[in-house]
């Protein structure tokens, strides 16, 4: 009898907990939606219970987004960073990984350190000496000086992830290819990052999300409208003055952050086994 | 490839000229490098270099304007620690990491203990608990700014629904200790679901049979958790209060968006000084200078995962 009560004081503290922490984190998103397609009139009168529609729901604030507001043209600025930005990222940090991972001896280890620790300097410390350095290569103002930088953050994580995920493979795999003839480049190329594939894809959705994430470099070296990213375009650009169009913002929010997010959810357990083994092996 | 194949490439490989034209591909003294080399280069001029003139620009005087970049010794750094501006962000950056992050420990161990076990919606669930990671932040920041609002703020009237407010509610960040706590809420918000994956990780990492082992010695809840659960993921939970110190620290968007700092600032942290006063300001000297008073701590974090990594090879 007493072993039943406890059961169900556990199990109801873990729904609470559960239910409470969800309604936490999804809240944010629900009330996006929500704000997106409701009237202006029914959005801001008081005596409304805001979770209602006492009118019918209206796309006027996503029509005003794509058609009044640069919104279109700062998702592909964004997804012009961001591909680029993973393509470096790849090429830098896939080989690198598995140099550290196979090719280094004593020092692979340390330098592998040494590179994770980079990622802790943050753009906080750097944004300023690398304002000038954008200036003088006359980036300031560009889409080509994010894809220059962004890549200081995304590479030494992604190098020390694909350490990690060519560690997990077993040496025999290229030691095979080898006798098959391959080059230990070769052996690399066509046998280790084909069987990467998911490491690959990995780092490639992580990098992704970083450049989306990212705000400091872009707020300081990006002036103009056009040239910004969504987001530095939303919260900078549609946030001004008093006067806020909060049907169209969270309309931009939600567009921006929901379905980059069912894709990543995707490659969430990949993600999460790739950042632990990388961060605690 | 069929066995004909390889044993074709094989024989092929023993062929002198063979492997000559691979021998850089081959040698693995020289290949290590070669693959290393562009990784390391870049990291070295964008990361290092930059690291460097934020050192040199912090002892001297240049402006965004560019022009004299004389060196002025520790004249920045005595001329901000003695403003006000600047005390009171470094106490608010304490303020805001260490609440932050005890909370975001807290709350992760709790959450991470919920889902340990399988039930329907699981999936959903953990879907849901990554959004607010997942989501760009500066937008994510942007639904708390309307949730926020002083006119229409949703927290209110459902504050106002309970019973537990009355009249027009609370200017979340119009007033001094609410917009710290306010900012403390989102900051949680953004950081708890990353700390809850690595805890989750961790938690997964215990084999069973310790936890049943300890279920047949009749270790009730706490005593399971505090004598052996949480020694075994002592290390994992470094991890993630290391993370999510360096985020907290060095993070100015939600304060950017929601306060700027304000009100008479009681949110600026040492991060959004830095931005404002260098950049906005046009003072790169002393921005750079107010960026710097984080390296300690960073370079603390730095060793704190340096141990972690030391500890995890030797074992």
């Amino acid at each position: 009898m007493l072993d039943r009560t406890k059961r169900w004081g556990a199990l109801s503290t873990r729904v609470g907990i559960l239910g409470v922490l969800t309604f936490f984190f999804a809240f944010p998103f629900v009330w996006m939606l929500i704000t997106a397609f409701k009237r202006t009139s029914d959005l801001y009168d008081l005596k409304h219970n805001p979770f209602l529609f006492y009118e019918p729901p209206t796309l006027e604030h996503v029509k005003r987004l794509f058609f009044e507001t640069l919104y279109g043209q700062w998702l592909l600025n964004t997804a012009f960073v961001g591909i680029l930005v993973v393509l470096i990222t790849l090429l830098l940090a896939v080989p690198a990984g598995y140099a550290l991972a196979r090719l280094t001896r004593n020092w692979g280890a340390k330098l592998g350190i040494g590179i994770f620790l980079t990622y802790l300097v943050p753009p906080t410390l750097l944004f300023i000496p690398l304002s000038r350095v954008v200036v003088n290569l006359h980036l300031d103002d560009s889409l080509w000086s994010l894809v220059l930088v962004y890549p200081s953050f995304t590479v030494p994580f992604s190098a020390w992830l694909m350490m990690g995920f060519f560690k997990a493979i077993p040496k025999d795999v290229e030691e095979a290819a080898m006798v098959d003839g391959y080059s230990r480049m070769g052996a690399f190329v066509r046998v280790v990052v084909p069987i990467s594939f998911s490491g690959i894809l990995t780092v490639a959705i992580f990098s992704f999300t970083l450049v989306m994430q990212e705000f400091v470099y872009a707020v300081t070296f990006i002036s103009s409208v056009r040239n910004m990213t969504v987001g530095i375009g939303v919260p900078t650009f549609l946030v001004h003055g008093d006067v806020y169009f909060w049907g169209s913002l969270m309309a931009g929010c939600f567009i921006a952050s929901v379905p980059i997010a069912i894709i990543y959810n995707f490659f969430v357990d990949r993600f999460i086994s790739g950042f632990t083994m990388g961060a605690v092996k | 490839m069929n066995s004909s194949d390889s044993i074709a490439t094989s024989a092929q490989s023993f062929s002198p000229r063979h492997r000559r034209g691979s021998a850089l591909l081959d040698n693995e003294r020289w290949l290590g490098p070669l693959l290393l080399g562009p990784a390391v280069l870049y990291i070295v001029l964008l990361v290092g270099v930059p690291f460097l003139m934020a050192l040199y620009y912090s002892v001297s005087n240049t402006t965004t304007g560019g022009g004299t970049m004389g060196f002025v010794g520790l004249k920045n750094f005595t001329a901000v620690i003695g403003t006000p501006k600047f005390q009171t962000a470094l106490k608010n950056t304490i303020t805001f990491g260490l609440i932050s992050q005890v909370l975001i420990l807290i709350l992760s161990n709790a959450l991470a203990l919920s889902l340990q076990t399988n039930f329907r919606g699981k999936r959903l669930i953990r879907f849901l608990i990554l959004l607010p990671w997942v989501a760009p932040i500066s937008i994510g920041t942007i639904a708390w700014l309307w949730i926020f609002d002083s006119t229409y703020s949703v927290l209110n009237w459902m504050l106002r629904l309970t019973g537990l407010i009355h009249g027009t509610g609370y200017m979340w960040l119009g007033l001094p200790h609410l917009a710290m706590g306010s900012i403390i809420a989102v900051n949680i918000w953004r950081q708890l679901p990353l700390a809850t994956v690595i805890l989750l990780a961790g938690y997964g990492s215990i084999p069973q049979d310790i936890h049943d082992a300890a279920a047949v010695d009749g270790a009730g809840f706490w005593r399971h958790f505090f004598q052996v659960t949480l020694p075994l993921i002592l290390p994992i939970t470094l991890v993630a209060l290391l993370f999510g110190l360096i985020f907290t620290f060095t993070d100015m968007v939600i304060i950017y968006n929601l306060t700027r700092g304000g009100p008479f600032d009681t949110t600026q942290v040492l991060a959004s000084l830095a931005f404002y006063t260098g950049i906005a300001g046009g003072d790169l000297a002393e921005g750079a200078a107010i960026a710097l008073f984080l390296f300690p701590l960073l370079l603390a974090i730095a060793l704190g995962f340096l141990m972690i990594a030391h500890r995890t090879e030797v074992t």
